[in-house]
């Protein structure tokens, strides 16, 4: 198993270079000349000149990228020019809040997705089947910053039973209950795309497995159907949604932009937004980088822990 | 998925409606085509409606609630009209949405084409750039992109497409390896066509499917997108509206006037929703798999329909009296008969040989003994079988499922499928005697291990914990008896339990199985095609030819002076040493049919 883990650490190295060549690309590709930007529009020649230098710019992008790379593999991602801040602290502590929302958003539509799936299988054609698929393509269909919308409506000004946004109360918050209410609307608005697309491959890969041979032979042992269905099918069919589950964490990643807006969670993702707007590139590289990055690693995960249930792919 | 696919009644292989009708026949997609009908009309005829001018500010209105005179959807925060502002804002969103999915389309199908026809490095390349597109999560690429190209509604438009382009390249690259290897590409590489021509005029025709699935599946992705880049106001800029950017900017407002971003949202949602309605219909149609309805649920036991009710026990002397048995596989409304009145009886400690060329029913009838053949599509409409004078198919289902395993056991065929490919081998076989005896998981691993001994399994101690991959195919049938044996029962089916099997690991086999036969005096059902088996283990044999019972009897009897020209043949297909040419001339015949 260590040497399996060690096999796709080492198939992600490539990735991650590639990531990093995409990533320090984007910087280069946007137009506009930096030290223009920093100088303003009336800045002599002379001292363009020497910002470029300063900055590295006037060296060849090879050159560029090794530099950048070598820094950031040292944890220097620059500073931000808005924030004033390191580049690095900012994107830490945003991914942190980030990562809390989209930990449990994950978990949410794991355990929903595939309960949804299999009693949509096991019910096929009955009205639990009926129900579940039609709120599935409701929730697939489901732009996540209205829902967020939708949401806030609801409980925070219609019923006033949660909070409408932020990760903490101003005043007398902080604690962990205090997370969990503030946590609850994003959270769900979130995982509920996620759900549908895991509900509906779990569904699909019951019905297949539910016809296989090995079924049968469970069933020609006289097994009861309880146990035909959770130990027998339903461990096959688990294996083949790990790695969907495993891609929705790049969609949960990718939505904590909507709902973090939404919901003004102090996340990465609200972060990008900014950053995009007011052209802080080096933010929006580090925070790009480090999000690419933990995706890559959330599908290292996945793939590791089919091979735990799947032992023929562990060569 | 069938979900959809359910919803319309299943469609009969000789009657196969068009496409057209078919998606019609689909109640979801239908109302699907529906509403998306509706928006496009309006969108599209935006210019020629009443509606108000949707950039006109009239501050003295501003924020008026929906069915407020002269605004049925009241107006925004600069009193713009949001009737007038949606209808126009959703021809923006669909027009960028398409504009989106074609040129997604247009350059993952070439990649994909290209990709798949030059294979090589070109391929080699290719993929690994799709593949570092699809190493980022979805919307942070896009995000990624609006940042290099800054924001605007074109800008969002190319990110949304470039973002989507993997899901082309890759699915259009797999079905183009399929069709590149194909006869007609060949014949046209050596009748000097240039490769251009071959994939625009040969292999382009045949990915178009895939290309209309992939869009169906993706614009309403594409839209929901683009929309979202508008509302986080990356896309569309002011004055510029679409439906995104006119519920971005509502969004400060949803306190007082919840209405501005919420009807916005709700048309994005709707046209979205219908998109994906139409677009699971067009997969299921141009789906042929789908279409066929396989993937139904098949049921613990089999559905049991019988027109005349059998008496539920009988006086007989054999272990297994199978009488008037009859199963159907339904398709649609018509139903196609695979086991014909077929009657036969077992005594105890008797071999009775089914014999017969693959699609004759034997597997059929042995499945059925204890409702195993899958349902839907099959039925047993007619027979009982019964099993110490009692009819199996009269009982309840908790009924059927105390014999299955515990008084008569299969052995199955190629048990590479047939054995759980996740659980160890050892566990399988516990897991039969838990099923029927009252003791501990400890107790039953342990006489897992006496069982894989009692089948000849070398080191059973160790063995006990390997995976069914990691075991030699006669190792696995070996398990798979063991499995059958595991309860200790009066009966065993064992259908083609050696065909996968090479010839010595085969004639093992048998001679476990006989050997098991005498020393336990179990009836033994043995479902084979070959004869020469047959003559091997059968106290008696029983010919199947389509679904029926040709020819039976003792088995030298049969052997010696077959009756029917069927049995002939089949027996002819026994080679025997030094035979050659008389073997061939005695299959001849047989080949000869099977070409009509």
């Amino acid at each position: 198993m260590l040497a399996y883990i060690a096999k796709r650490l080492l198939a992600a190295i490539p990735v991650l270079f590639g990531l990093s060549i995409i990533v320090f690309g984007i910087m280069a590709l946007i137009p506009g000349d930096t030290a223009t930007a920093i100088l303003g529009a009336y800045a002599t020649p002379e001292n363009v000149a020497r910002v470029n230098r300063e900055l590295g710019l006037d060296r060849t992008l090879p050159e560029q990228y090794w530099v950048w790379i070598t820094n950031v593999l040292q944890g220097d991602f620059g500073r931000s020019y808005n924030l004033n801040r390191p580049v690095l602290d900012e994107i830490l502590e945003r991914y942190s809040a980030t990562l809390v929302l989209a930990g449990v958003s994950l978990v949410l539509c794991s355990i929903f997705g595939l309960l949804a799936g299999i009693v949509s299988a096991v019910r096929q054609f009955g009205w639990a089947d009926r129900i579940i698929t039609f709120f599935v393509l409701i929730g697939i269909s489901m732009p996540a910053f209205w829902l967020g919308l939708l949401l806030i409506l609801l409980f925070a000004v219609q019923w006033r039973i949660l909070p409408a946004s932020g990760m903490f109360a101003v005043y007398g918050g902080g604690d962990f209950m205090d997370l969990l209410r503030h946590l609850i609307l994003p959270a769900v608005t979130l995982a509920v795309v996620a759900t549908g697309v895991i509900a509906r491959l779990t569904r699909a890969s019951m019905l297949e497995v539910l016809r296989q041979d090995f079924v049968r032979t469970a069933r020609a042992k006289g097994l009861s159907e309880r146990k035909v269905i959770y130990a027998h099918a339903f461990k096959a069919a688990f294996v083949n949604v790990i790695p969907v589950i495993g891609i929705q964490a790049g969609f949960v990643l990718g939505g904590a932009v909507y709902v973090e807006t939404v919901f003004q969670w102090p996340g990465i993702g609200a972060m990008l937004v900014n950053a995009i707007s007011t052209r802080d590139i080096l933010l929006v590289q580090g925070g790009v980088l480090l999000v690419a990055a933990s995706y890559v690693l959330f599908n290292l995960v996945a793939d590791v822990c089919q091979a735990l249930l799947d032992p023929r792919l562990k060569t | 998925m069938s979900q959809i696919a359910a919803s319309s009644p299943a469609t009969e292989p000789s009657a196969r409606l068009s496409s057209w009708s078919l998606l019609l026949n689909n109640r979801l997609a239908t109302g699907g085509l529906i509403v998306l009908g509706i928006i496009a009309l309006l969108a599209i005829l935006a210019p020629l409606l009443p509606l108000d001018n949707p950039n006109a500010t009239a501050p003295a209105d501003r924020l008026q609630p929906p069915f407020s005179e002269g605004h049925l959807l009241g107006t925004d925060q600069l009193g713009r009209d949001i009737l007038s502002r949606l209808i126009w804002g959703s021809q923006v969103s669909i027009a960028v949405g398409l504009s989106a999915t074609a040129i997604a389309a247009l350059a993952g199908s070439l990649i994909g084409l290209i990709a798949g026809f030059a294979r090589g490095r070109t391929d080699n390349i290719l993929m690994r750039l799709i593949d570092m597109l699809m190493a980022f999560p979805y919307i942070l690429l896009a995000l990624a992109i609006v940042a290099v190209l800054g924001p605007g509604l074109l800008n969002a438009l190319y990110a949304i497409a470039i973002v989507n382009i993997p899901f082309f390249a890759r699915n259009v690259r797999g079905v183009t390896i399929g069709l590149a290897s194909r006869e007609f590409v060949d014949a046209a590489r050596l009748s000097g066509k240039s490769w251009l021509a071959i994939l625009f005029t040969e292999v382009l025709p045949n990915v178009l499917p895939v290309i209309v699935i992939t869009m169906s599946t993706t614009v309403g992705w594409m839209i929901l997108e683009t929309a979202g880049l508008s509302f986080l106001g990356l896309g569309a800029q002011p004055p510029q509206s679409d439906l995104g950017s006119m519920l971005g900017e509502g969004r400060s407002l949803l306190f007082n006037a919840p209405h501005v971003s919420i009807i916005p949202g709700l048309m994005i949602f709707a046209l979205v929703m219908s998109i994906n309605l139409l677009g699971d219909g067009v997969r299921d149609v141009l789906d042929p798999r789908l279409r066929a309805g396989d993937l139904t649920r098949p049921r613990a036991v089999t559905r049991i329909e019988r027109k005349t009710k059998p008496k539920s026990t009988i006086d007989t002397d054999a272990i297994l009296d199978v009488r008037g048995l009859e199963t159907s596989f339904q398709r649609g409304r018509s139903a196609f008969p695979a086991v014909k009145s077929v009657s036969f009886s077992v005594k105890k400690g008797e071999c009775l040989g089914l014999i017969g060329e693959s699609g004759s029913g034997k597997s059929v009838t042995a499945l059925s003994l204890l409702g195993l053949v899958a349902s839907p599509p099959g039925v047993i409409t007619e027979g009982a079988a019964y099993i110490e004078g009692e009819d199996v198919l009269s009982k309840s289902e908790t009924g059927i499922r105390a014999l299955r395993g515990a008084k008569v056991a299969y052995v199955f065929q190629d048990p590479l499928t047939t054995l759980h490919p996740l659980y160890k081998v050892g566990d399988q076989i516990a897991e039969a005697i838990l099923a029927h005896q009252p003791v501990s998981k400890d107790e039953a691993k342990k006489r897992a291990v006496d069982l894989m001994e009692q089948v000849g399994i070398r080191d059973a101690a160790e063995r006990v914990d390997a995976f069914p991959h990691q075991m030699s195919g006669g190792q696995r049938q070996r398990i798979g008896i063991a499995m059958a044996l595991a309860n200790d029962p009066d009966i065993i089916i064992a259908d083609e339990p050696t065909t996968a099997l090479d010839v010595t690991v085969q004639a093992k086999i048998l001679d476990l199985l006989q050997d098991l036969r005498t020393k336990r005096g179990l009836a033994l059902l043995l479902i084979t095609h070959d004869f020469g088996v047959v003559a091997q283990v059968c106290d008696k044999v029983a010919v199947m030819k389509d679904g029926e019972i040709v020819e039976a009897g003792v088995t030298e009897a049969v052997l010696r002076d077959p009756q029917h020209a069927y049995t002939q043949k089949l027996k002819a297909c026994v080679p025997e040493l030094g035979q050659g040419k008389a073997f061939l001339d005695g299959v001849r015949p047989l080949f000869a049919e099977a070409a009509q």
